[in-house]
């Protein structure tokens, strides 16, 4: 018996045809990011050095204790509300400039890519300029966007809707255009295969598979909004940036501590409406 | 019944995959309306490209198709659209999202009918949940109309996909393998349900099986497909034992058959015997 194992040929070792690729790719990782990490400056070793440290230990106090100052603490939630206003407001109109675009955009939802069907070409036009458009309005930073409107709207919060609807209507119609193509497209897929219109190929097979990450996304956008409304205050647009850029330029720390604490339970607001939303769509 | 012929012609088809797969060579099938035709053969054969390519799913990459005396792949889009909800497949792993409920599976049958916003509705308010209970109760699944899908094991799911088809009324049906994961009573009962259809509305019927004992039983036309081609086309009466182990050649000396424990010959003379005494088999 062990005579015949022995004569038997030592089998041919098993090659992973995809491990070649992959430790390409890991190189190339490394030999692109390194020079990238040298022209950005990144030294974090310079941040333990003893004269930095106390630096940043000095600007750090300054910020202690939050301030409690009753007529502030008016100030500030008269501001808080103005900034979920704000980001609420700009995330509504964002997810309108968003949705028709998305679904134009997205791929699955697409009958003319069934076979070579009839008006394929022009199918494949629109689906790109609609992405074009999604790029467009996303490339231009919100705070530009509020620099603009400012000029048309003069100071105030009205400038801050508009520059949030405009770049995050981009980022929702790019990232709903993603999320709707990679989840399970053959549902899409065999109900178009039916005869049925996109949109309600879209509500019976596309949003039932994803609808929590969609929702999660904007819940998670509107969170991105509310800390926007920060950048947009320094540029007159209202809100709680506003009320920060004041105790900043006032050098008044406490002040922009207790704004900061704000941030921080808006955030777990945020993170709590998500679960909500994730757990009733679940 | 409907006012269009839905006669079925495919003339000297071919489908060459992206992959260079060639999945179809030259397949030449005429149906006449009202007709019904199982589609048999190993794995690898070919069935599901030929329903694919019937269903308007995909274009041939040579040869012609016409439903109803009509090239498909000539309409313009609308046109299209209106056939294929005329068109309904039963997929082998059929295409529902888990979150869906049973209802609105099936009801998604209609779709291709319905206006926009009666789609949309009826995702809130079940327009025919009636209709929808009546599909599923001929397929024994009555009492898990108002179920979620991921409740259901895969036998059951399979049988929302045929109620679909049944609920949308369909004048041509095309099943890929509908009854590959149920057991022999259900396999049976749900061919059945498929059947009737056609006998009672007219609908044409082609229907893919794995086995060979359901084809025998409940279908008066035999087309045999091996290495993408059509082997044998005759009526059931005709087709002898040795032609069916000659087309199972490479799966071994046993045919596929949804009875269990059963080997072959005695079996499939039977099952002949019943498929002559059915009313409509030659």
């Amino acid at each position: 018996m062990s005579a015949s194992a022995a004569t038997l040929p030592a089998p041919a070792p098993l090659r992973d045809p995809a491990a070649r690729g992959r430790i390409g790719a890991l190189v190339v990782a490394v030999v692109v990011l390194w020079p990238l990490l040298a022209l950005a400056e990144f030294k974090p070793w310079q941040l333990l050095a003893p004269g930095n440290l106390q630096v940043m230990a000095n600007f750090l106090a300054g910020f202690l204790p939050p301030s409690t100052a009753p007529d502030f603490l008016a100030l500030l939630a008269k501001a808080t509300v103005e900034t979920l206003a704000i980001a609420t407001a700009g995330i509504a109109l964002a997810f309108v400039v968003a949705v028709p675009l998305a679904v134009v955009a997205t791929r699955s939802l697409a009958v003319s890519r069934i076979g070579p069907g009839p008006g394929r070409a022009a199918g494949a036009a629109l689906r790109t300029a609609a992405r074009a458009i999604l790029t467009l309005l996303r490339a231009i930073p919100e705070v530009v966007w509020a620099l603009v409107f400012v000029r048309a709207l003069g100071l105030g919060p009205g400038a801050g809707v508009l520059a949030l609807a405009v770049t995050y209507g981009g980022m929702l119609g790019k990232v709903y255009t993603e999320i709707l193509e990679s989840g399970d497209t053959r549902p899409a897929r065999a109900l178009l295969e039916a005869g049925s219109p996109r949109i309600a190929a879209l509500f019976y097979a596309l949003v039932p598979t994803t609808a929590q990450e969609l929702a999660s996304y904007t819940v998670y956008r509107w969170e991105c909004a509310v800390r926007a409304s920060v950048v947009m205050g320094f540029v007159g647009a209202g809100g709680l940036g506003q009320l920060m850029d004041q105790s900043m330029k006032m050098l008044n720390g406490g002040e922009a501590s207790s704004i900061l604490l704000t941030f921080l339970a808006l955030v777990i607001v945020a993170d709590a409406l998500s679960a909500v939303i994730r757990r009733v769509l679940a | 019944m409907s006012d269009l012929p839905h006669d079925v012609r495919l003339v000297s088809a071919s489908l060459v995959h992206p992959n260079g797969h060639r999945a179809l060579r030259a397949v030449s099938l005429a149906l006449g309306a009202g007709e019904r035709v199982a589609v048999i053969g190993p794995s690898g054969a070919g069935k599901t490209t030929l329903v694919r390519v019937l269903g308007t799913s995909l274009k041939p990459s040579g040869g012609g198709l016409a439903i109803g005396g009509v090239d498909p792949w000539q309409l313009g889009a609308e046109a299209l659209r209106t056939l294929r909800a005329k068109i309904g497949v039963v997929h082998q792993n059929p295409p529902i999202p888990p979150r869906l409920r049973v209802v609105t599976a099936v009801l998604a049958g209609r779709l291709g009918t319905w206006p926009a916003w009666r789609s949309l509705a009826s995702l809130f308010a079940p327009h025919d949940a009636a209709a929808a209970r009546t599909a599923l109760e001929r397929l024994d699944l009555g009492e898990r109309v108002f179920d979620r899908c991921d409740r259901l094991s895969g036998g059951q799911l399979q049988r929302v996909g045929i109620a679909r088809v049944l609920c949308q009324q369909a004048d041509v049906i095309l099943a890929d393998e509908p009854v590959s994961a149920l057991d022999p009573a259900l396999a049976d009962l749900s061919v059945g349900a498929l059947v009737a259809e056609n006998e009672a509305r007219g609908a044409t019927l082609v229907a893919s099986l794995h086995a060979v004992d359901l084809a025998l039983k409940w279908f008066p036309r035999l087309v045999g497909m091996k290495d993408g081609e059509i082997v044998f086309d005759r009526p059931t009466a005709a087709v002898t034992t040795a032609m069916l182990h000659d087309l199972y050649a490479t799966e071994g000396r046993v045919l596929p058959q949804q009875g269990v424990d059963v080997v072959v010959d005695r079996r499939m003379r039977r099952a002949n015997v019943v498929a002559l005494k059915r009313p409509g088999c030659q």
